[in-house]
């Protein structure tokens, strides 16, 4: 970068902030409006008289609640199992030579191709049959089959980078090949680790389809299939400010999670191994 | 502390390329052992060998009295410090240095001791907290040898560890591993493709070419009485001359004149018709330099020199000479082993730094007789060599069993 910035590309930067902020901002705000409010003819952009009530009325209603439990509990289960499988996938697939490696990897890219509506109605069938329609697992399950070739992918990639050298050395310095994996492998491959994990958590945490085709009652159904139930008692006025208070909550811990994690992404924690 | 037997190894890679060839070599408890070659000879492929992250096609590899080949290299108790350190960034000094005690569940007062010790030894108190990113070339080196010494490993692997540094560092990391070796006499295997590492560090050094074991000898032995070819062209720098001879009776002529061989050496060529001769540089000398005794023990010629670099301590002198086909190709071919640039015929002389010759002038050059070689221009075998004082030379070992039978 040479020079200061002029106006203009502070302008620039202006009008993108707003283009990207402005509906967010819209539904912050809408969330603080009164039910009376936003059903008026003419809503304007800031609440008028600003108000908690949604977010009380929300956190009491007792099927958000639940799809707020279903999503946590969901999400974080698949992205862990999902990470871990993928490690070590990826890991055989960086480090050994073995038969059908490039078919294991054009598959895993082939299923992440793949339309997640078209195997909606098979897995709907399957589901009911084995008792696993409506449940955690249920949910789980086709999650994990849909993040972990990305996953794969993402760490595979990390892994190529880290040099033989490493493990070799952990080897020579006494470590079984599941030490030198988990005490040097793993540590080095952070940053894709938690890559592959925040990319895995924010499909299974924004996941609508499988979402709302595979769950029947809240005892498995996720926010983002749940809200499509806040009808409220008139079909033609939705309650807008209960779905934007919704809408909030759901991002909230999804904004936490790029905070605490982006760090470690950036770093770059193989610097220093070798002699670069 | 152990010893090291290398008997018969081999190593053929998956792809059929035989990278190391029949190798034989013992190394005594305590000893300093370099292997040396030019890239490519199968010498790190033996040190892997031996550390066990390579499998041996064929042969035993013995530690300490126990045959290793099976062993992973955890169960080997040797420690290694690769090219280009492999040190673990995530970690601190410290725990880069504890990682191996660690990783052998010792107690952490014992751990704190231990890597204490190996700092000090090494001067890394201060950077014990610090990344290894954050570390120069040298620090880096010492953490990786830190980490080798903290555990009482029965033998040291060092490969190439000083390649990545410059030339001043590596001056003074040369002298600290010669330190720090004898200091705790554990058996040491070196790998180098720099031969003046090789003879300045080991107490033998083993060459290798192109998976063959060449020669293995004291550094002194290695210089004064090269088994071949090759291993008189790699050791020393400059490197050893070599130019066209012809046998005639007491002497043999070469491309500047008639040299007088002294009894023994004339008795071994007698009979042959053209050799290599191989001189070194320092053994030839501005004869307006030299007394009348010193004189006595050569030949004198004169000769026009075309380039001269004056050095301050000495002065290299360089006269070019035209060679016979059959010596050509030979010398090319040694110049492709040796990996370097096949060049114009020359011959380096390193004069007194006292010498006033210039570049142009007709010098007169004596050569000392006495410490030239000759050697087989087909086979590359040095004909002259003192075989006594020659370390091991598998091929003419071979050449010896086979007589008698």
């Amino acid at each position: 970068m040479k020079g200061k910035m002029g106006i203009q590309h502070w302008l620039g930067f202006a009008v993108i902030l707003v283009w990207c902020l402005l509906p967010v901002v819209w539904i912050i705000s809408l969330s603080f409006k009164s039910e009376a409010e936003t059903t008026s003819g003419s809503p304007q952009f800031l609440p008028k008289e600003p108000t908690l009530d949604n977010y009380r009325e929300i956190l009491k209603d007792s099927d958000f609640t639940h799809a707020l439990i279903n999503s946590f509990g969901i999400s974080l289960i698949a992205t862990f199992l999902s990470v871990v499988l993928a490690t070590l996938a990826a890991y055989a697939i960086a480090r050994l030579d073995f038969r059908g490696k490039k078919l294991v990897l054009s598959l895993a890219l082939a299923i992440a191709m793949f339309p997640v509506v078209s195997l909606v109605g098979p897995l709907f069938d399957m589901w009911r049959t084995v008792h696993l329609f409506n449940t955690w697992p249920g949910l789980i399950i086709p999650y994990m089959s849909f993040t972990l070739p990305l996953a794969i992918w993402t760490l595979a990639a990390f892994f190529r980078e880290i040099p033989w050298e490493m493990e070799q050395a952990a080897q020579v310095d006494g470590a079984t090949s599941w030490q030198a994996f988990r005490k040097v492998i793993v540590p080095l491959a952070a940053p894709g680790v938690f890559t592959a994990a925040i990319l895995t958590f924010f499909f299974a945490w924004n996941e609508f389809v499988l979402a709302i085709s595979l769950t029947s009652t809240t005892d498995a159904r996720t926010v983002p299939a749940q809200m499509s139930f806040f009808v409220g008692p008139d079909p033609f006025n939705p309650p807008y400010s209960q779905l934007a208070t919704a809408s909030v909550i759901v991002t909230i811990p999804v904004i936490v999670i790029v905070l605490l994690f982006q760090r470690r992404i950036v770093a770059g924690l193989t610097s220093g191994a070798v002699k670069g | 502390m152990a010893a090291i037997e290398m008997k018969h190894i081999d190593k053929v890679y998956d792809d059929g390329f035989h990278a190391v060839k029949d190798v034989n070599i013992d190394v005594q408890d305590g000893e300093f052992i370099i292997l040396v070659g030019p890239s490519g000879c199968g010498k790190s492929t033996l040190l892997r060998m031996i550390v066990g992250l390579e499998d041996i096609s064929s042969g035993d590899m013995v530690i300490g009295g126990k045959r290793v080949n099976d062993l992973a290299p955890r169960d080997r108790n040797l420690s290694m410090v690769f090219q280009n350190y492999a040190l673990y960034p995530h970690l601190s000094v410290y725990e880069n240095i504890a990682f191996p005690l660690r990783l052998q569940k010792m107690d952490g007062a014992q751990v704190d001791q231990k890597v204490r010790e190996a700092s000090a030894l090494l001067e890394l108190d201060e950077h014990l907290e610090r990344r290894p990113a954050n570390l120069s070339g040298g620090q880096r080196q010492r953490v990786a040898m830190g980490r080798a010494i903290v555990r009482d490993a029965d033998v040291f692997l060092f490969d190439e560890p000083l390649s990545n540094l410059d030339a001043k560092l590596r001056g003074q990391m040369r002298a600290e591993i010669s330190r720090l070796q004898k200091r705790l006499g554990i058996t040491t295997v070196y790998v180098t493709h720099d031969q003046v590492e090789a003879m300045t560090l080991g107490d033998r050094v083993a060459v290798l070419k192109r998976g063959v074991l060449q020669q293995l000898a004291t550094p002194r032995e290695l210089y004064e009485n090269p088994g071949n070819l090759f291993v008189a062209g790699f050791i020393g720098s400059p490197p050893m001359n070599f130019v066209p001879a012809t046998v005639t009776g007491d002497g043999v002529e070469l491309p500047f004149g008639t040299v007088t061989l002294p009894d023994e050496k004339a008795k071994a060529v007698e009979g042959k018709d053209l050799l290599i001769a191989g001189i070194r540089p320092e053994h030839f000398e501005d004869a307006s330099l030299l007394d009348e005794n010193q004189r006595a023990s050569g030949s004198s010629f004169r000769q026009k020199v075309d380039v001269v670099e004056w050095l301050g301590n000495e002065t290299y002198a360089y006269i070019p000479f035209e060679a016979p086909p059959e010596v050509q190709q030979q010398l090319e071919q040694l110049e492709k082993d040796l990996d370097g640039e096949s060049m114009r015929t020359q011959v380096v002389i390193a004069l007194d730094g006292a010498s006033r010759i210039k570049e142009g002038d007709e010098a007169e050059i004596h050569i000392d007789a006495t410490k030239m070689h000759l050697f087989d221009p087909a086979t590359g075998e040095n004909l002259t060599v003192d075989l006594d004082n020659a370390g091991i030379v598998p091929a003419n070992e071979a050449s010896r069993e086979e007589v008698p039978a």
